[in-house]
């Protein structure tokens, strides 16, 4: 049976078509405004590069922020229940999962079987998520895609006490005026994001092997703040924005996946 | 789907008259007509014996508030409370009307941050807000408030009050030694002493035996609701309960009692046929913590949307409020005030220090209702159960028991996340 996950973020939606073995495609694209006609946009063209009939496809889940507001869906799941179902797809030997995304950070430990242990979410505050580290790359002037390299230089990392928005732009403003070099900054600013997200685990511990998800994982810079952190290898996705989807498309194609359908809507949710 | 709807019923002469903010409160009585018959009616195999709660809360703001006003014309005290702490036997003992005031919503929040301290209690906030944007009618009827020393935030937020409302202060320890013991029972004499010459009538141990008795009535009626919701397929939904111990506060205690009891024989029969609002394999949910005051619905609403049933409420709308009883045995005043003292020093709030009774209140509320999760609910602020939950979280783990922990205050900006969390709770049940 073919299968479709599509995980409906904060910030990009992410599409996998699944044979019940193989990935047949993958794609990600913007949220926008108007995420849920994006994402339907985005689940036929990804029907279309697959070569797939919309017939064809036997189950499809929805995940993430949206996961509610996508009517094709015929089941949801949380992106937690995704992320652990995707990552023990590619990395069997991972017990714990590191998720950042645009507004949430998470971490998962899962068991031998693949299935949640236990997990330690972010509360309301985006701090230390892809927003923050969005805000850091305007600031600062360096593309998204380069700030990874651009902090490479040097091992030297100033301090960023604060993880709010507001109060880090300041703190940054402060470094750059006193003449502190951007690499210096960012190094700064990955370790900060790196301890805050760490500071979840102690409730839930860190199992290797580690496997860091999400598209805050592109980020190289992060990646390596986070290894020495924690002193363990991270296993990285060659995509890691796509884990929670392929996680949807696997949840849909294993029978046990008798998830909760699609609720009309949450009140008090807008 | 039925599409019921409920309206709240408006009074502007009477409110007008109790100087409510007319104006500004229809608009709020509105966006709660809409909200309740949202998340309240559009419930699925809902009790027949709902129809008086859903009454109540149609005339939340005219029937009840009525009453009250008839009943102040008559020389009978309105006291308002804000803790579970506040005997309401000795009041209704007086002729008088105990209201547990609200502070459940967000609407007025902004109105108490202008004065008030933002990073505090969202409870606190939200009942000082109604009382100075006057868009409370209990709050606006009440004679006096009788406030208490559980938390640093009421208990500075009743210097201020005061200039609103007068409002006394009952002094709760937050210990459990014999010197303890002997303090409360002096406080509950002079709360006795204040109520009496508020209301000019003295209570004789007739009119206090008769008090306690009504009262024990309301709380074993709310033991037995309890018990039903222990079995599955729950009989009523979290939510309807959570309501009715929401009402519990306000409504009149003898038709309230009457009226449970009705809903309480009816759910009897559901259980004996094995009918329920949920199905069987729904995951059952107990919450643990803060109060959830009228209209808090968000964790509740949350769960049961996302498929969940919560049967059992370990908090002081819940449990904490009903689960003891005062000795009916004692003939004189000295007597029952002894025993009411005794049964009021039984609450577990975690103002107490040590508090261990409470953890394991929890672990035996879990097992008694029949519960498969506990989600621990924290009002932003409130340290002291905040700081609770880390021992509870370890008895939880040493018992096997599946534990979320949760923070959150009345804004809906956070509903996102705990959907997130709330439904990955929800799926570890469900594959467990």
């Amino acid at each position: 049976m073919i299968t479709c996950g599509i995980d409906i973020g904060s910030t990009s939606i992410k599409a996998v078509l699944f044979d019940g073995a193989q990935i047949i495609d993958a794609k990600v694209d913007k949220s926008g405004s108007r995420p849920a006609d994006n994402a339907r946009g985005l689940f036929h063209r990804i029907l279309e590069s697959g070569g797939v009939a919309r017939d064809d496809v036997g189950r499809i889940v929805a995940t993430g922020y949206g996961r509610n507001y996508f009517k094709e869906a015929d089941a949801v799941s949380s992106e937690i229940l995704c992320h652990a179902s995707g990552v023990a797809y590619m990395f069997p030997s991972a017990r714990t999962v590191i998720d950042i995304g645009g507004q949430d950070s998470k971490i998962i430990s899962i068991d031998a079987s693949g299935r949640v242990a236990n997990f330690a979410m972010n509360d309301r505050c985006a701090a230390g998520t892809g927003k923050f580290i969005e805000m850091v790359s305007l600031m600062l002037d360096v593309p998204l895609g380069r700030m990874g390299a651009e902090s490479e230089p040097g091992t030297d990392a100033c301090e960023i006490s604060s993880m709010c928005a507001v109060f880090a732009e300041s703190e940054i403003i402060g470094l750059t005026q006193s003449g502190t070099p951007v690499d210096s900054v960012l190094r700064g600013v990955f370790r900060s994001v790196a301890r805050r997200t760490l500071s979840m685990t102690g409730r839930i511990g860190l199992q290797p092997d580690v496997v860091f998800t999400g598209g805050v994982a592109l980020n190289t810079g992060i990646a390596r703040a986070l290894e020495q952190e924690t002193g363990h290898r991270l296993m990285i996705p060659s995509d890691p924005r796509i884990t929670g989807a392929l996680g949807a498309a696997i949840i849909a194609a294993s029978k046990a996946a008798a998830r909760r359908p699609v609720s009309e809507s949450i009140v008090g949710a807008r | 789907m039925d599409a019921k709807t409920i309206e709240i019923k408006s009074y502007p002469e009477m409110w007008e008259s109790l100087g409510v903010n007319v104006e500004r409160f229809e608009k709020m009585r509105c966006v709660m007509g809409d909200m309740y018959s949202k998340t309240f009616l559009m419930q699925d195999k809902r009790p027949a014996g709902m129809d008086y709660f859903d009454y109540t809360i149609s005339e939340i703001h005219g029937a009840r508030v009525a009453e009250l006003v008839e009943a102040k014309k008559s020389k009978r005290p309105v006291v308002g409370t804000f803790c579970v702490f506040v005997p309401e036997e000795i009041i209704v003992a007086a002729g008088g009307i105990c209201i547990g005031l609200c502070g459940g919503s967000q609407g007025p929040v902004p109105d108490a941050e202008r004065i008030l301290p933002r990073n505090i209690c969202p409870m606190v906030k939200s009942a000082y807000g109604f009382k100075v944007a006057k868009v409370c009618p209990y709050f606006q009827a009440v004679d006096f408030v009788y406030g208490e020393t559980t938390c640093d935030a009421k208990k500075k937020t009743w210097e201020l009050l005061d200039r609103e409302v007068p409002t006394y202060v009952m002094e709760i320890p937050q210990m459990k030694r014999e010197r303890d013991k002997a303090l409360w029972l002096e406080e509950v004499k002079d709360f006795k002493t204040t109520i009496e010459d508020k209301s000019g009538h003295a209570i004789s141990a007739d009119d206090l035996a008769n008090a306690i008795s009504l009262i024990n009535g309301k709380r074993r009626a709310l033991q037995r609701l309890n018990r039903l919701r222990s079995h599955t397929p729950a009989p009523i939904s979290g939510k309807d309960g959570l309501l009715i111990e929401q009402i519990a506060f306000y409504d009149d205690p003898t038709r309230f009692t009457q009226k449970l009891n009705d809903l309480c024989d009816e759910l009897e029969e559901r259980v004996k046929s094995g009918f329920g609002v949920a199905p069987s394999s729904s995951p059952r949910i107990m919450v643990s913590g803060t109060p959830m005051a009228l209209p808090n619905w968000k964790i509740h609403n949350i769960v049961e949307t996302l498929g969940g049933v919560i049967v059992n409420e370990e908090s002081c709308i819940g449990t904490r409020y009903f689960k003891d009883l005062i000795d009916e045995e004692g003939a004189d005043m000295d007597r029952m005030l002894a025993d009411l003292t005794d049964r009021y020093m039984k609450i577990d709030c975690s103002c107490f220090t040590p508090n261990n009774e409470r953890i394991d209140q929890v672990i035996r509320e879990y097992k008694e209702s029949n519960a498969q999760g506990i989600l621990h609910y924290c009002l932003q602020f409130c340290h002291t159960y905040n700081i609770e939950a880390v021992r509870l979280r370890e008895a939880c783990e040493k018992e096997g028991v599946p534990f979320l922990a949760v923070e959150s205050d009345y804004s809906p900006e956070d509903v996102g996340q705990l959907q997130t969390r709330i439904e990955a709770f929800l799926e570890q049940i469900r594959e467990a």
